[in-house]
């Protein structure tokens, strides 16, 4: 069943319904508490001092006057904190206050507690830090160029922190039997996540030693397993509260300096103590989008089939690891899930540099490649005078399948995707028709619905539900998912509803507390409602089946004849022979004493064996196709994009207003994207941020935001909770290039950068005026030396997902 | 540097004075530097109204001053005496939810709902200017609102909504705006 059936799928009350949001009410009301809402008696202020030089040794601190100064209650040091963390094991790399040297620009070096923020403000002056300068590394070629001195002592060679080779199939076989090969270079800029919320958090340390954290995060259960390292106590002793995120997009993943600073200033002080970072600290915590430099090589027929591409990526991930080591993964695995590709080579080579530290972003690491793959794709369709929409459908991967990195594809609408956004768009036409100045593109991608590995090697469930029913009919959801804003809380309220026959407004939810709920890995990947609800759904029918059983020994109806609707119990076949859900929890309360269950999900294996093959496979991938028009101005150089299409093969929607909430949301960070978002540095060696507030770090208001026409199209997946499958990060994928490619359209240059300004548009049009390339974009990729790939046997080539074993490679420079 | 010693003062410095918020006199005491932001939160315990950046360029903390929008944020609390302050506490009633938290609530306009309150207090004071404002009109009003979610359009449909409802129409959301496009 596919197409959008406006929530009438058959035998479903509550799911695919546009209901209210649990906590819309709340949040309307100014009631919601978010982290820096929270004020607890006797509570302190804490602010941290930051790094004013990118790269530097520390040579003395001394905070005798700040300590001395009234009102403050404590300083820290790096020394009081001895242990790294970091949010991958293979990238602990981080201290909650610097040890012996800053890194960037915003490092924290100190912090200090005191009666206010003020106080603690005017203190921080009287802490005097002596630096020695140390060379500073910009950009890529200075990490390629310097490798002296190191921004860490770990990593693959001088400031090179990660390098990935990977082969599937044979590239050499496929260019060779190519028609074409053709080889861009592109650049996608990076941006930030610029949630509303600066992150706060509150820590608490009582007189039992036990510690609880209050705090703006969407991994909660990550952030609960650093805490225990660092401060050297067990997990057991410590809580955490996943307060809900004013925004988090990936921004707020990490486990982040302040929120282990506060916890031990807590402890040592013996009162509650809180943090807010101001606006240009939350610039400095970035986790955003890695800048990219790609170069993409392709071979095509004449038919516009793929034949094999290999693609390389070099990412500058800042000054830390953070999630780096998956955002390299993410800048290729995925590339050979959205259309078909036979052979496909994957280099990535990360780097430090003294900035501010990438990670993910929405679209983790995908975005970049997408872009890349989708402009060309525009240009192989050129070249062969085909339509792009036919070709990417005739081209999209096939469903249930298994891709050359073999990830398994389960459902995977693309083909009605492009269908509904060109019928939608009078693609036909428009595309190359349009007046000079005006301009139609489009692009698709596909994205995982949660991952299938956690961030740290274990067995256990990847989610956890359980759920308390009592005699007053009440019943509980306990979950330890983290509410963002995305709607995760109401998921678990419609999905437990939905089985259980009553009403969501029935059902509380408490979410995202260590200490009351069960393990759910976090808000990230769009592993959510897959995880939570398929948890959901058997904690739910195991309650289920105990009601039905006292029911139907209270009846005397067969258990498999009585129906669970409309907050009662009855036989399917006289539906007035029956009991109220109340009554009906009550029998079974007597039957089986205090009630209880619990639901688990693990995502099922992946079929790749080899080294690195446990990132990118999914549990079930969504896919999306987009369609925008655009006005490009050719004397400014200034694009106007008034409205996108945009299809999205979800699965099943659990509430399809939710889902359309995500996709416009989507569709809005990917116009920022596209149009202005830069996380870009002064142009000397301080590497100070251009622009860290919301004035001059340009994003989209209701002026630049376009009209957006949304399809869902629901193409239900086995492994999707009654079907459904991620809508929180896949649809931002296609809109950049679909705009690119409309301005390509337009006025018949090609912006091979993100994000497209005016200068780069004007730049190329006035080439193109001079029998130039119309072109704005990089030109050269520079190269390192690289380690030999593991080579993968593709499905295609009768491989058994294992990797084999072969000389060394030749060095591809 | 800062002048040292404030906390170890020994005169009492503290702005004493009456404020209205929400149709309440309230009396309050804070430091005189202390922006209205700071007071309704910190003093008044007005936590609904939020702020992203302190700066002035967010419109989190946009409240109503006489009925005029105004960020909290760049306004002293001792220049507020006098004047009838609403913020997101002072929409709703007892008896029901104004029409545009109403409709912000039915469309999923507050997705995270941290700009949330900002919003419904601009477009409160839009209605009251404008009965049916046109599509053009409310992008204009709401163009100091930064919304990181929603990418505006659930924000906007939900003030159509809401201004239509306050006329006295018996205003439905459109099937496109909760189902998608056919």
């Amino acid at each position: 069943m596919a197409g959008n059936n406006g929530g009438k799928r058959k035998g479903l009350r509550v799911v695919g319904k546009p209901l209210i949001k649990i906590d819309a009410k709340a949040k309307c009301i100014g009631e919601l508490k978010f982290a820096d809402d929270l004020v607890l008696p006797r509570m302190l202020h804490t602010r941290l001092l930051r790094s004013s030089v990118p790269h530097a040794r520390i040579v003395n601190i001394d905070v005798s006057q700040a300590k001395a100064y009234p009102g403050v209650h404590a300083v820290l040091l790096g020394t009081d904190l001895p242990t790294p963390y970091g949010a991958l094991p293979v990238s602990e790399d981080e201290h909650p206050l610097a040890i012996g040297k800053v890194r960037m620009v915003g490092d924290p070096v100190a912090a200090i507690a005191a009666v206010d923020e003020d106080v603690a403000t005017e203190a921080l002056d009287l802490i005097h830090v002596e630096y020695e300068p140390l060379p500073v590394v910009t950009s890529i070629q200075d990490a390629y160029d310097m490798a002296e001195p190191r921004i860490h002592d770990y990593g693959e060679l001088g400031n090179i922190h990660r390098r990935q080779v990977y082969e599937f199939g044979s590239v050499d076989a496929g260019f060779a039997e190519a028609d074409y090969v053709r080889e861009d270079i592109t650049f996608y800029e990076g941006s930030t996540h610029l949630a509303l919320e600066q992150h706060a958090s509150l820590a608490q340390f009582s007189h039992d030693g036990k510690l609880t954290l209050w705090t703006s995060t969407q991994d909660m259960h990550y952030l609960h397993r650093h805490l225990a390292k660092v401060l050297q106590m067990p997990a057991s002793h410590i809580r955490v509260i996943a307060t809900p995120n004013g925004g988090g997009f990936g921004g707020k993943c990490d486990p982040f300096n302040h929120e282990i600073v506060v916890c031990k200033l807590a402890m040592v002080t013996g009162r509650p103590v809180k943090i807010c970072l101001n606006r240009e600290e939350v610039f400095y915590c970035h986790r955003g989008r890695h800048p990219v430099l790609m170069s993409t090589k392709t071979g095509y027929k004449k038919d516009g089939s793929i034949t094999a591409m290999h693609h390389r990526t070099i990412l500058d991930g800042g000054a830390y690891g953070g999630h780096g080591v998956a955002s390299t993964f993410y800048t290729g695995i995925l590339q050979p899930t959205t259309y078909k590709l036979p052979n496909y080579r994957f280099e990535a080579v990360r780097v430090f540099t003294n900035k501010a530290p990438c990670g993910p972003k929405r679209g983790h690491g995908t975005p970049q490649p997408r872009w890349a793959q989708e402009i060309q794709m525009d240009r192989i369709a050129d070249h062969l005078g085909l339509d792009p929409a036919e070709l990417r459908k005739q081209y999209a991967v096939p469903q249930n399948s298994i891709t050359a990195n073999w990830i398994r594809i389960g459902t995977l609408a693309l083909g009605q995707c492009i269908d509904k956004v060109v019928a939608g768009s009078g693609w036909k036409d428009k595309f190359r028709k349009l007046p000079y100045g005006k301009g139609i593109g489009i692009a698709c991608s596909a994205y995982m619905t949660g991952t299938q590995t956690p961030i740290y090697y274990n067995k256990l469930p990847h989610s956890g539900v359980q759920l308390k029913l009592d005699r007053s009919g009440g019943v509980c959801v306990f979950c330890g998912s983290a509410e963002i804003g995305q709607g995760s809380d109401s998921i678990l309220a419609y999905i437990v509803a939905e089985v259980l026959g009553i009403d969501p407004f029935d059902i509380r939810v408490v979410t995202g507390d260590t200490d009351l709920t069960p393990v759910d890995l976090g808000s990230y990947s769009s592993r959510v409602t897959l995880m939570t609800g398929n948890a959901a759904i058997e904690a739910a029918e195991r309650a289920r089946h105990m009601l039905r059983e006292a029911v139907s020994a209270k009846l005397e109806v067969p258990g498999d004849r009585l129906t669970f609707a409309d907050r009662r119990v009855f036989d399917s076949e006289n539906p007035d022979k029956g009991v109220s859900f109340v009554d009906a929890v009550c029998l079974a309360e007597e039957k089986y004493g205090t009630l209880g269950t619990t639901g688990s999900y693990k995502p099922p294996a992946a079929p790749g064996k080899y080294k690195g093959s446990t990132i990118g496979p999914s549990p079930a991938f969504s896919c999306t196709a987009s369609v925008a028009e655009v006005e490009v101005n050719p004397e400014t150089g200034i694009v106007v994009v008034p409205r996108v299409w945009i299809a999205h093969d979800i699965g099943q929607a659990i509430n399809p207003l939710l889902a359309i909430g995500q996709i416009e949301g989507c569709v809005y960070m990917g116009l920022g994207e596209a149009l202005m978002e830069e996380m870009t540095y002064r142009g000397n060696r301080n590497l100070v941020h251009k622009f860290p507030s919301f004035l001059e770090y340009k994003s989209p208001t209701t002026l630049e935001m376009c009209d957006v026409i949304t399809y869902l199209i629901e193409e239900p997946d086995a492994n999707g909770p009654f079907g459904a499958k991620e809508v929180g990060q896949g649809p931002q994928l296609p809109v950049p290039p679909a705009i690119a490619n409309a301005v390509y359209d337009a006025v018949g240059v090609r912006i091979d950068e993100i994000p497209i300004t005016p200068d780069k548009v004007l730049k190329a049009i006035r080439a193109k005026a001079k029998g130039q390339e119309g072109r704005y974009g990089p030109t050269a990729f520079p190269t390192c030396p690289m380690p030999p790939a593991t080579v993968v046997p593709t499905p295609f080539q009768g491989g058994d997902g294992k990797a084999i074993e072969r000389e060394p490679a030749v060095s591809r420079k | 540097m800062k002048q040292a010693g404030k906390s170890g003062k020994s005169k009492l410095e503290k702005a004493h004075l009456r404020l209205q918020v929400n149709g309440e006199e309230v009396e309050v005491a804070f430091a005189p530097h202390k922006t209205l932001l700071e007071v309704l939160r910190e003093d008044l315990g007005l936590t609904g109204t939020k702020h992203g950046c302190e700066l002035g360029e967010c419109g989190c903390c946009a409240v109503l001053v006489d009925g005029r929008p105004v960020l909290s944020c760049l306004a002293l609390g001792v220049a507020m005496e006098g004047h009838e302050i609403t913020t997101v506490e002072g929409m709703a009633t007892a008896t029901g939810l104004h029409p545009l938290q109403q409709a912000f609530a039915e469309l999923g306009a507050a997705q995270c709902g941290y700009c949330t309150p900002g919003i419904l207090l601009t477009a409160k004071a839009l209605l009251e200017n404008t009965a049916r404002p046109s599509r053009d009109k409310i992008k204009e009003a709401l163009a100091g609102n930064l919304c990181r979610c929603t990418g505006y359009i659930k924000i906007l449909e939900a003030v159509e909504l809401a201004a239509a409802r306050m006329a006295g129409e018996k205003a439905e959301p459109a099937k496109e705006t909760v189902y998608g496009w056919e």
